[in-house]
């Protein structure tokens, strides 16, 4: 077999691999609910296809060639292990036709992404599950984004797709009385898979993080569900993010707080990306958590415009963003803001606020007071807090960064 | 699909079965009972006794060992189920929702074991 990929009928394979894998675990998963199986059965046609079409030549229709191929393998699973699971055939048996007529698959994807967030599988496979399903993501990538063993992540993906075909998850659109719910379960799995490169340097991003993956998945979900507008500020939100990617770590990898990022780096196509979706998510007149946040981001962004950055319109948004999240992230954000613009004093009085068992361990919160109590000349508490901030960073770069500062407060740090 | 409402609840609720508001206690769940009867997905289902009354048998060997009491000594002790049928978990959780234990009790929704396959 000739491996070197000059084959045509490689890239054909390839190429049917990216653009239809995740609607085809689909679609095939809708009909039978067995989600491992589909996964097993498809790869076991890619396979077949990688050795079949260079000797036949590409088939008209790859994505139905390997859907009735797909088909085949499981209907073989089926009568071989004479399954106990209540399974509808009437729609495998149906399916040459069907592919046949219809080259273009219907996008079921929504329904998959759906079950991978459903609330009752676990919160925490939500986003692995969704990049293994919809993505094909191998288990040791996800593990190493997610700092798990690959093994547990093999066992607890098994695990959930088990729970998915027996507890009898849906894998279809549900009610609108639910939907908003299970809707924001996959986002914030969106979400949390970018979050798995930030911490990442420049380097390291293409093996750890999963940044481009999560980015299209939120490209994914407004053509899913066009009237979603959080979809959309999610989708803003990660390009703002993103768009700063460049700028975030220096030329020897050390950690650039966004007040000294050299904007010249930012990428300004992606920003201008994020501000179309933004306005689009904005006309539904619908706001919530991303889209504040994104609108955050995007006045941080006018900073490359305008040279100054509009505080007291951060501020603004803050104040919304804290009503729709008032998560312990969001509102030590708030403060911060706070202080830019009424001084620090009244933003360490809105820290003190926060409850103890929430900051203990909540770098951002420790960080930002180092700093307010810097700008006082509060060197005791300043360094306290730049000790602590020290000390519950994983990253390497933010703790240089930290220390670098401490050395330019001229303060020491136990 | 068959799925079972397991009706987990403390013992403040079962302590109303019998309290001066044992005719709300009841009338809620005679009211829920009726809804999923005359919907059509209820295929059984029965009350339990408290767990104060329960028994609990383990075999060492051949000899027995009965004790007072439940297998779990937990803050939550089953007090009732229901078998219904219907389409997806999805549904089952929104039956689920209606049941008056809450907000003290609990309910666990599990799948029941399809029918073994014909040979």
């Amino acid at each position: 077999m000739n491996t070197d990929g000059a084959d045509p009928a490689f890239r054909v394979v390839e190429q049917t691999v990216r653009e239809s894998y995740g609607k085809l675990v689909a679609w095939l998963s809708v009909r039978t609910r067995d989600v491992a199986l589909v996964e097993d059965v498809l790869s076991e046609a890619f396979v077949s296809a990688l050795s079949t079409w260079p000797r036949d030549g590409v088939p008209d229709h790859p994505v139905a060639w390997l859907l009735t191929t797909a088909r085949r393998k499981m209907l073989d699973r089926f009568r071989q292990a004479r399954r106990t699971a209540v399974v509808d055939t009437t729609h495998l048996e149906q399916l040459p036709e069907i592919a046949v007529l219809s080259p273009e698959l219907p996008d079921e994807r929504l329904g998959l992404m759906l079950a991978c967030a459903h609330p009752a599988i676990d919160s925490a496979l939500h986003a692995p599950l969704m990049l293994q399903v919809v993505l094909g993501l191998d288990a040791a990538r996800i593990a190493r984004a997610f700092l798990m063993s690959p093994a547990t992540v093999s066992q607890r993906l098994v695990r959930a797709k088990t729970k998915i075909r027996d507890a009898g998850i849906p894998l279809s659109i549900p009610d609108v009385e639910v939907l908003p719910q299970h809707i924001s379960t996959v986002r914030d799995a969106i979400y949390i898979a970018y979050g798995t490169g930030w911490e990442a340097t420049p380097g390291e991003m293409q093996t750890r993080g999963l940044a481009t993956e999560a980015i299209w998945l939120a490209r994914l979900l407004p053509q899913l569900l066009p009237t979603d507008a959080e979809a959309r500020g999610l989708l803003s939100l990660l390009l703002f993010c993103e768009s700063r990617s460049a700028a975030r770590r220096s030329r020897t990898g050390q950690f650039v707080p966004l007040s000294e990022q050299d904007c010249g780096l930012w990428d300004q196509a992606m920003i201008s990306e994020a501000q179309t979706v933004l306005a689009e998510a904005a006309a539904f007149r619908q706001p919530n958590r991303f889209q504040w946040e994104a609108a955050i981001q995007s006045v941080h962004a006018d900073r490359c415009r305008t040279g100054t950055t509009e505080w007291p319109v951060i501020l603004q948004f803050y104040g919304e963003l804290i009503q729709a999240a008032p998560t312990i992230g969001n509102r030590v954000g708030h403060a911060a803001a706070v202080a830019e613009v009424h001084g620090p004093r009244r933003a360490i009085g809105m820290l003190d606020e926060l409850e103890s068992p929430l900051i203990q361990f909540y770098q951002p919160y420790w960080a930002v007071r180092a700093h307010l109590h810097h700008r006082l000349d509060e060197n005791q508490s300043a360094s306290e807090a730049l000790t602590r901030a020290m000390a519950l960073t994983d990253d390497p770069a933010v703790r240089h960064y930290l220390s670098e500062l401490a050395t330019g407060w001229a303060m020491p740090t136990q | 699909m068959q799925y079972a409402l397991l009706i987990h609840e403390p013992a403040s609720e079962f302590a109303k079965r019998n309290g001066p508001d044992a005719g709300r206690y009841w009338a809620g769940w005679m009211a829920y009972s009726q809804l999923l009867r005359e919907s059509g997905v209820m295929t059984g289902g029965a009350g339990l006794e408290p767990p104060t009354v329960s028994t609990t048998l383990r075999m060492n060997g051949a000899s027995r060992l009965v004790q007072d009491g439940p297998v779990a000594d937990s803050k939550e002790q089953l007090g009732g189920f229901y078998l219904i049928d219907v389409p997806t978990l999805d549904d089952a959780l929104a039956w689920a929702a209606k049941c008056p234990t809450f907000p003290a009790g609990a309910v666990e929704i599990r799948p029941m074991l399809p029918p073994p396959p014909s040979a």
